[in-house]
């Protein structure tokens, strides 16, 4: 063994002996008059989003592969993209509607519910989604390049695809208990986008804390479903404080819970009786306010560990 | 015959010799959770996180130990040594797909791995996978459909039927991995790096994919390859590094270093 080492040593030197000029330089000095740059460091953030904007097929093509991919071994397929949400919106109609009677008090209770119900999903998995965009797809991160920030924003895309689904679903529901049709169901657009924007934003804060604490993806059932009951999905928040003697402080902290505006906001555009009364004070600019502050914050906080993800 | 000595040429060369990969003094740390006592539960893990105590069941596997090299342009590199001793690592971390602990690695354009199969979904058609494993490599579009009959023909998964539109978990091992090489080798690349990808498919396919890898060296700056095949690191390197246990034991010419490492293991 010693007598290898030794010759290893010798024609390593002998080997890659660098030109006259180079001698006495250090590695990084070397590097730099030659132009090579560091492997796998951090590209600034304008070249970030240059090189997302490069991408942005793959984050598509990537999004609406596991969409396909998630019921092809059923045997329905692809109806389970329908069916999924329609018996989640039984379940709780179920429990919350017949058994416990939060109906009380809330007209057109079913549109009600299950529009709280497929918009707070929407953002619950996201979360989830994000969690586990780069702990889940380790093998993916350590054998190919792309900026990281794909990841989430594919599984938030692959989200928002899901929700499409659950929209139409929305659609016949509303229909078949007798919403008309509106110009106010236009701001259901708006409204998408902002919500699509504030889940990217977290689902990326979450994939870079998930990335390096993967026991997330078990904790994060818990805060989600407190969230959930915390946001009004299946209950009326103003019915419930009403008479109730509430510090200042939750109900503004209630009436600014982003997952609250984005689902009021949802049913106001479609629901007839749930009125702008019924709206929180300064709800759009909530709106708009959680989309730009979580998308940007939740993508330069994700971009700023950009090269240390795939370790560990 | 005549490629594979631009880069032993050490009076010319030495001149002129540019460097594409420099690495100095690379650590590469792996933490590997869930191997101790503890539970995966969710109660476990809010108590973890609560007590911030992360150590439970974490062990460290320190892969490669203060390697250091320099790759010059033309140079067509192998890499050997036993079974974990840090090769693929040591590629993944030239790469940029790896973090380094200690050290850094410098590198001319953007090195990549051969690789594609992680991008690859089972459970979708063939036709779709080539769509996505392109995208995910970096390439267009266009590139892609530009590329995508080449791609199949060259697979040869469409020879015994139309299987191209059937779902990649239907192929046999052998029909997968040789698309999954197809749309690998599809790309051009700065700095390639081959991971033991030779041996996979059929007599044909081998013949058909080891010429690919002779285009695929041409157009690339460096080649590195990683094998366990003395022949086809003698076929096609010029130098060769040996690694073991994570350390650089020795860099040399392939000669030299293949002679050491025989007698070392004893073939």
């Amino acid at each position: 063994m010693s007598t290898v080492s030794e010759t290893t040593h010798d024609s390593a030197v002998a080997m890659s002996a660098p030109a006259a000029s180079d001698e006495g330089l250090t590695a990084a000095q070397r590097a730099q008059k030659y132009g090579l740059a560091q492997s796998g460091a951090r590209p600034s953030l304008p070249e970030y989003v240059r090189q997302l904007w490069h991408r942005r097929h793959f984050i598509s093509a990537f999004a609406s592969a596991k969409l396909t991919a998630q019921y092809s071994q059923a045997k329905l397929g692809q109806v389970w993209q329908v069916a999924t949400p329609l018996l989640n919106a039984l379940v709780y109609y179920l429990i919350f509607g017949l058994l416990i009677g939060t109906r009380k008090g809330v007209p057109d209770f079913v549109p009600f519910l299950v529009t709280g119900v497929f918009i707070f999903t929407f953002t619950q998995s996201s979360v989830m989604a994000g969690t586990r965009a780069i702990s889940g797809n380790l093998g993916l991160v350590r054998a190919l390049h792309f900026p990281r920030a794909c990841l989430p924003i594919s599984f938030c895309l692959m989200q928002l695809q899901q929700l499409l689904f659950s929209m139409g679903v929305l659609v016949l529901i509303l229909l078949g208990f007798g919403q008309m049709p509106t110009w106010s169901w236009f701001l259901v657009f708006p409204a998408l986008l902002l919500q699509f924007v504030f889940n990217t934003g977290l689902a990326m804060v979450m994939a870079r804390l998930g990335s390096k604490t993967p026991d997330l993806a078990q904790l994060m059932p818990f805060i989600m479903r407190t969230w959930m009951y915390a946001s009004g999905v299946m209950f009326s928040i103003d019915l419930i404080l009403k008479g109730k003697h509430v510090p200042q402080f939750v109900e503004v902290l209630l009436n600014a819970n982003p997952a609250a505006v984005y689902i009021d906001l949802m049913r106001f555009a479609l629901i007839d009786s749930f009125t702008a009364s019924k709206l929180p004070p300064h709800v759009w600019a909530f709106a708009g306010g959680w989309a730009l502050l979580m998308g940007v914050a939740g993508f330069v906080y994700f971009w700023k560990a950009e090269e240390r993800y795939g370790r560990g | 015959m005549a490629e594979q000595n631009n880069g032993v040429q050490p009076t010319a060369a030495a001149q002129e010799r540019i460097p594409t990969v420099i690495a100095d003094d690379l650590h590469i740390v792996y933490r590997v959770y869930g191997t101790g006592a503890g539970k995966g539960s969710a109660t476990a893990a809010l108590n973890r996180i609560i007590r911030r105590k992360p150590s439970t069941g974490v062990r460290e596997v320190h892969a490669v130990k203060g390697v250091s090299f320099t790759a010059y342009r033309g140079e067509s590199i192998g890499l050997i040594g036993s079974n974990g001793s840090g090769k693929s690592t040591l590629l993944k971390a030239v790469a940029g797909l790896l973090p380094a602990e200690r050290g850094k690695v410098y590198t001319h354009g953007q090195p990549s791995l051969l690789g594609v199969n992680a991008a690859l979904m089972n459970d979708l058609t063939g036709e779709k996978n080539v769509v996505l494993g392109g995208l995910a490599m970096g390439m267009s579009r266009e590139q892609i459909r530009e590329r995508y009959d080449g791609i199949v023909d060259f697979s040869g998964i469409n020879e015994k039927g139309d299987f191209i539109s059937l779902p990649m978990r239907t192929y046999s091992s052998g029909m997968a991995a040789r698309l999954r090489f197809s749309i690998a080798a599809a790309k051009d690349h700065d700095v390639l790096m081959i991971d033991e990808a030779l041996a996979t498919g059929d007599r044909a396919f081998q013949k058909r994919s080891e010429a690919r890898i002779r285009e695929l060296r041409k157009e690339a700056g460096t080649v590195f390859l990683v094998s366990h095949n003395n022949k086809s690191i003698r076929d096609t390197c010029d130098r060769v590094l040996w690694l073991e246990r994570g350390e650089l034991l020795m860099d040399g010419p392939t000669d030299e270093v293949i002679k050491a490492y025989e007698k070392e293991t004893g073939k």
